[in-house]
């Protein structure tokens, strides 16, 4: 199971806890998590990404540990440690404005 | 005894306030959705506990919710809004060409007949429809691709679609306004558009009677009378008798006929209420003094003040946050940028405020329960 670290408002939105799981068949990107991700909590659907382009929104970045993986491409594999389930993804909200 | 209840959006939520026809003991209900942007929630007219909310954050994009229980609980439905086929461009603020660009709601309308059918507004404008209670929406994309869309201009808080009137007597006809490219108005249902700017004069452009590109600010309806319009744009309060054919200015004797707000009274077709703010560049009353102006139907304005303050009042009322509800005598309702939503009982004779202390509040909505 892939972990996955989401913002404050995304779990409320999506009635979940900080930290959630999501099962990625291999190779494990940042793509197929967030598709995964977006499955199994469809109000999600637009909220990580751009409903239209695909695109990470520009309010939110992607680390795994202290490594930023924002601007990695989509169908690059994630660093083993979150694909084995050793570290979470964390989806991190910029912080901007009040 | 009849209940009423004030939908209110503001920059950190929603909040629903509700009283009974006296409307001077209110409960205060929020916030919903804490945290977020609410453009606007607005309540079907067909079936009132059905309420649409518009929830946007520049981090998270675009999220819709609707109530079927009046605002008790709220079930997410679908956020994706598609232009349909090839955008094209508009003009960005230096003039160059810009793509489409979906950005959030800025307002919803519900259709006054059937409550699974409602209506939005969106920035970059372009008007969509839901036919199943906001699961999906389909763009009417006669609009965007009217002949003047690729000179359209975003005005300081973009390029939104802000009003949508429906006629209550004509389901084909539909009025929006974009600001700042001016009102529009098709009388096949979406389908094809005509430019209602005739009239309008806005010295701030190059032609300042240009076909579009007027920031109109707010257009309102009467519903039993259609054909007359009442438009506060960017400066100068407007008059339609035809349907936007054609304009004239009413601005006559207000302090400042630069605003956001207009409305008219639920039971006076020819009475209608503004809020002067002293210009483009200082938004905020003239004075100090908060200060809503009436007009029934005659050439005067009459400023009504009571319960409102009169010093030292630095704030705005953003253009889709006043609102009447149809008890009688009627009831009227704005919210200011500085949290305050106030209401009078008595058609704008006497004002109290319900809220001293919310957001800045981007909406109000009155609805009248049996």
């Amino acid at each position: 199971m892939i972990r996955v670290i989401i913002p404050h408002h995304l779990r409320n939105l999506a009635g979940v806890g900080a930290e959630v799981s999501v099962a990625v068949a291999e190779p494990v990107t940042q793509r197929a998590v967030l598709d995964a991700l977006e499955a199994r909590y469809p109000v999600l659907r637009g909220t990580i990404r751009d409903y239209s382009t695909g695109q990470r929104r520009a309010y939110l970045r992607f680390f795994a540990g202290a490594e930023d993986l924002s601007h990695e491409a989509p169908d690059a594999p994630l660093p083993p440690d979150v694909a084995n389930g050793k570290e979470p993804l964390r989806i991190i909200g910029a912080i901007a404005g009040g | 005894m009849s209940t009423v209840r004030v939908l209110v959006g503001t920059r950190k939520g929603a909040f629903i306030l509700t009283s009974d026809e006296k409307r001077e003991q209110w409960q205060v209900d929020g916030p919903y959705f804490g945290g977020w942007e609410i453009y606007h929630l607005k309540g079907s007219p067909a079936d009132p506990n059905r309420i649409y909310a518009s929830q946007s954050s520049d981090w998270f994009g675009q999220v819709m919710h609707r109530s079927d229980d009046g605002g008790q609980t709220w079930t997410t439905v679908g956020n994706e809004f598609a232009y349909a086929g090839e955008t094209g461009t508009h003009q960005w603020y230096d003039g160059t060409p810009h793509p489409w660009d979906f950005k959030r709601v800025w307002h919803l309308e519900p259709s006054p007949s059937n409550p699974d059918v409602v209506y939005a507004g969106v920035e970059d404008a372009a008007l969509f429809r839901s036919d199943d209670a906001g699961q999906t929406w389909q763009e009417l994309p006669g609009l965007r691709r009217h002949d003047t869309s690729g000179i359209w201009q975003p005005g300081a808080g973009g390029l939104c679609l802000h009003t949508i009137l429906l006629d209550p007597a004509n389901p084909d006809r539909i009025v929006v306004a974009i600001s700042a490219s001016g009102a529009f108005r098709s009388d096949d249902g979406g389908q094809t558009w005509k430019a209602i700017n005739q009239g309008l004069r806005s010295d701030y452009i190059p032609d300042p009677q240009a076909e579009v590109g007027h920031c109109v600010h707010h257009v309102a309806m009467h519903p039993s009378n259609p054909d007359r319009l009442f438009m506060q744009k960017h400066w100068d309060v407007m008059r339609s008798d035809n349907a936007g054919d054609e304009w004239y200015e009413i601005s006559d004797s207000l302090p400042s006929d630069f605003g956001f707000v207009i409305d008219v009274h639920a039971h006076e077709p020819e009475t209608i209420y503004v809020v002067p703010i002293k210009s483009d560049s200082e938004h905020y009353p003239p004075d100090g003094k908060l200060r809503v102006y009436r007009r029934r139907g005659g050439n005067e304005w009459e400023a009504l003040t009571d319960g409102l303050p009169q010093e030292n009042c630095y704030v705005n009322i953003l253009r889709d946050a006043m609102s009447v509800d149809k008890l009688d005598p009627c009831g009227i309702y704005f919210g200011t940028t500085g949290g305050q939503v106030y209401v009078s009982a008595d058609g704008g004779d006497h004002w109290q405020a319900i809220v001293h202390d919310l957001p800045a509040v981007l909406s109000v909505e009155a609805q009248l329960l049996p």
